[in-house]
């Protein structure tokens, strides 16, 4: 493209190695990142994307000259400025590292130090590669909390990480970031761990401050329409290989290949909602709930769900959304107010609910990882309940088991695999069999995608739609992805702090007039087109000043 | 208490709200009280249940009946038990240990000076052994898995590894009889200068300190270790820290807590189990003068090294729980 001296960061043939340590297997060389090659001008952004084992974050690592988990640089140059970095040795690359070239992590909650004020910790690396005095690190910090939004600026040093909300975190480390005056930031899904109300912000404020500081940036998410809203270019990544690289218009508006394409048209599906929507299977009535410390986190909450539908519950972290799926699974008494399965009242209190009530209602986890235990397999996971309510046993359970592999399509040859044996996606398959072991007519569903890549949860997504009309099932499901909704609700609840804000059948629920808070909670999620953080910004400008 | 009125609850949460951290150390120490209350109560039933009694020990061959009524009766040993024991929870509380009987002194005013003596001896060898043991835990983290690491290991375990005893007679064997370079016996007398007594208990002070050390050395480098892989440690790295600095600096004061409680745990021990080094080097402190007083059956000495040695133990421990919530920075700064 260009010649190699205007470029900050060029990257050639890249190739990361580990070496892997598979259980009753002898341990095996794996190559995370092949033949990768991309140049990086000052001041502009790369967005690597890809979904998770695509070796984005090791890419973005490798530019400071770091492995992690034992991975290595085996090939290749990594050249910042015409030097390569790899050849600078510990000492060099040392010196490198948090002063020419820094790194914005995925969960500034778990990167900052909790011992140590956020002031300190934004301010070290500066002072201590002698780039500035404590001073001029300090008004330097001050000047970066400005430029990113942060509230009361002048003391937000001063406070710990636990103090302060995720969002302001996330912009603090990109604040540490920037201290140095640095040529190379390496954001890794700084935005992925935040609500979409919270992410357009840091979104916004890590735009504004990479503009205002010249500063280069490598971007890597999974999420296409962020990456668009902020790069110049984008690479497509998979299973450690570049798929596509160019601009980003070009991969956005005109993408060559079929894996982009697809990525590109995640998120567009969307479905007919259910005409008829008064025969309630589930009915909550002016339920209230709180925590044992007093703390109230429902507030008379009311809504219904019915036969064979799926009520989509959204709302940001703390909105009560998973706490409303507490209360009607049994495992917290609401304060108040009842709840009406298929005509009946249900027992508050799980352990006094018949098991027949426990059968009909199952739940499905965010985390499928931490919802099963490591230490069983497929079969003992799945055949745990058709024991438990059936009473099935030896030759019958077998079956049974193999007939739910069967129904969730994965082969029964997982029948015998350990979770740690298992993808993303297939853990998560397993914990719908589970659910689906029970014969249940409920499964309230806790954002079961939202860790899982965009075509795996697409996949996941479709299987629960091909599940519920095969039998009938009602899905309570819980998420903060709008394009989630559009894809799978016949009707919709937005809680806000323990409130319900909206209710009803999606067509009307998504369509004006809004509510403030729902009106907020459509225009932040990223939409795939070019501008469009632009625009929201602008809109929002515009009605501050008429304000 | 969670059922309280409105009017009684109210403030109370407020206070636990407001200051979660004063609230939560008054409470231990309420804790501990308590818990001394129990102990003093287990060290006197315990004492009263031992087999043998002061009287036929004391009168040895001329125990007649007569006799051994007659001194039961001197020391109100015909009492029942729970006026007795009220009676002498009412002295300890105003300092009163009561009277040793086979010397007829009082235990307050020579247990005074043994446990100075003992606590002398504790806190040399916890001014060496606590700062030591924690350099030497970070430098082996510093250097995990690698030479000075393996070293480091190979010699704390071998210490910890062989009685105090042993190594109390070894140091005397090499220091004191083959090279001469120490003193021994370790025995101080009142009137001692200071730098005489660090001279004389030079001994004593290496045993107790190699029988500390690695525990809390190795601690030390598991609670470090243990925060190595969090997030923030790698933050530490991406800005180019040395190794060094991000173990003192990062990885140390969020291993606090386990640390403070190793100590803590390992300072009691040289308060109470200087016992046997003591002994092997006639030091005349808290260890020697219990021994002592078991043998004789003298009870009153006996029930006040233990309710000391107990109360010394608490104290510690309360004190390591204390600083370990002192050191989280949720509590000490709360939202």
């Amino acid at each position: 493209m260009h010649e190699a001296s205007s470029h900050l960061l060029s990257v050639r043939n890249l190739k990361i190695e580990a070496t892997s340590y598979p259980p009753g297997e002898p341990a095996k060389r794996i190559t995370i990142v092949d033949d990768v090659s991309f140049d990086l001008a000052k001041g502009k952004v790369l967005g690597l994307i890809g979904e998770s084992g695509a070796g984005k974050s090791t890419i973005g690592l490798a530019a400071l000259g770091y492995g992690r988990g034992g991975a290595e640089i085996t090939g290749g140059e990594v050249k910042l400025d015409g030097t390569d970095i790899l050849q600078l040795g510990k000492g060099g690359i040392r010196k490198l590292r948090g002063a020419r070239v820094c790194y914005v992590a995925q969960s500034a909650a778990a990167a900052f130090n909790p011992a140590h004020k956020l002031g300190d910790q934004v301010i070290e690396a500066t002072v201590k590669h002698r780039l500035m005095s404590k001073e001029e690190a300090r008004s330097r910090a001050l000047y970066l909390f400005q430029v990113l939004g942060l509230p009361n600026p002048e003391t937000f040093g001063d406070r710990f990480p636990h103090q302060v909300s995720g969002g302001q975190l996330q912009r603090a480390m990109t604040a540490m970031a920037l201290c140095s005056k640095p040529d190379l930031i390496v954001f890794d899904e700084p935005t992925t761990a935040l609500d979409v109300t919270t992410q357009i912000d840091v979104l916004a404020a890590i735009k504004h401050a990479i503009e205002e500081t010249d500063t280069a940036a490598l971007y890597i998410t999974h999420d296409l329409a962020v990456v668009a809203q902020i790069s110049d270019d984008i690479m497509v990544l998979r299973h450690g290989k570049m798929v596509e690289y160019g601009p980003v218009q070009e991969i956005i508006e005109a993408p060559r290949q079929d894996y982009t394409r697809a990525l590109v048209n995640v998120r567009q599906a969307a479905r007919e909602e259910a005409v008829d929507q008064t025969e309630a299977v589930l009915r909550v009535d002016h339920v209230s709930a709180q925590y044992s410390n007093g703390f109230k986190v429902l507030h008379d909450v009311s809504l219904h769900l019915c036969k064979g539908q799926t009520l989509a519950v959204v709302g940001e972290s703390g909105s009560g959304k998973s706490t409303l799926a507490r209360v009607i699974t049994g495992l917290l008494a609401p304060s108040s107010g009842a709840i009406t399965f298929e005509g009946r009242p249900l027992t508050p209190l799980l352990k006094s609910r018949p098991r027949d009530d426990l059968r009909r209602i199952q739940l499905i986890y965010q985390m499928a990882d931490t919802a099963m235990n490591p230490r069983q397999t497929v079969r003992d996971i799945i055949g745990r309940p058709l024991t438990f309510y059936d009473g099935l046993r030896g030759s019958a359970k077998t079956a049974r088991v193999k007939e739910l592999l069967d129904q969730i399509e994965m082969g029964t040859g997982f029948i015998d695999r350990y979770p740690a044996e298992l993808s993303g996606g297939q853990k998560q398959r397993v914990a719908i069999a589970r659910a689906l072991a029970a014969r249940p007519e409920l499964i309230l569903c806790d954002e079961p995608t939202s860790a899982l890549d965009p075509l795996v949860a697409e996949g996941i997504l479709k299987l629960l739609m091909k599940l519920q009309e095969e039998q009938q099932l009602s899905y309570l499901f819980i998420t903060h992805d709008i394009a989630i909704v559009k894809a799978i609700a016949d009707s919709v609840a937005v809680m806000h702090r323990g409130k319900l804000v909206r209710f009803g059948p999606k067509s009307q629920a998504l369509s004006p007039p809004f509510d403030d808070y729902t009106d907020l909670l459509l225009k932040s999620v990223p939409e795939m087109q070019l501008g469009w953080l632009e625009k929201v910004l602008a809109t929002r400008r515009m009605e501050s000043a008429g304000n | 208490m969670s059922n309280s009125t409105e009017a009684g609850g109210s403030p109370a949460r407020s206070l636990r709200e407001r200051f979660p951290l004063l609230s939560i150390i008054a409470q231990r120490m309420v804790l501990s009280l308590i818990l001394l209350l129990a102990v003093s109560a287990l060290i006197f039933g315990g004492v009263e249940a031992l087999p043998g009694d002061f009287a036929s020990t004391y009168l040895g061959q001329s125990a007649t009946p007569e006799a051994v009524a007659n001194i039961t009766a001197e020391l109100g040993l015909d009492r029942p038990l729970v006026t007795r024991y009220f009676d002498w929870l009412g002295g300890v509380l105003q300092g009163d240990f009561g009277t040793s009987w086979a010397s007829r002194n009082s235990v307050s005013e020579q247990v005074g000076n043994r446990l100075g003596n003992s606590l002398f001896l504790a806190a040399f060898a916890a001014v060496i052994a606590v700062p030591l043991a924690i350099c030497l835990g970070m430098l082996s983290v510093h250097f995990r898995d690698r030479i000075p690491d393996k070293i480091i290991n190979v010699i704390s375990l071998a210490a910890i590894s062989l009685p105090e005893f042993f190594v109390g007679y070894l140091l005397i064997l090499y220091f004191a009889v083959n090279f001469g370079i120490a003193t021994f016996p370790a025995t101080v007398y009142q009137g001692m200068g200071f730098l005489e007594r660090l001279q004389t208990i030079a001994l004593p002070t290496a045993t107790l300190v190699l029988v500390v050390l690695a525990h809390m050395m190795r601690m030390t480098r598991a609670a470090i270790l243990s925060v190595m892989s969090s997030a923030y440690m790698e933050t530490a790295e991406l800005k180019g820290l040395s190794g060094w600095r991000a173990i003192v600096k990062h990885a140390a004061p969020n291993a606090l807590a386990p640390i403070i409680n190793v100590v803590a745990l390992n300072l009691a021990y040289l308060v109470v189990g200087v016992v046997v080094v003591e002994v092997v080097f006639v030091y005349p402190g808290m260890g020697q003068y219990m021994v002592d007083a078991v043998t004789v059956r003298d009870m009153p000495v006996v029930q006040a090294c233990g309710l000391i040695f107990a109360a010394v133990y608490i104290l510690l421990n309360m004190l390591a729980d204390i600083l370990a919530i002192i050191a989280n920075p949720r509590l000490r700064h709360p939202r």
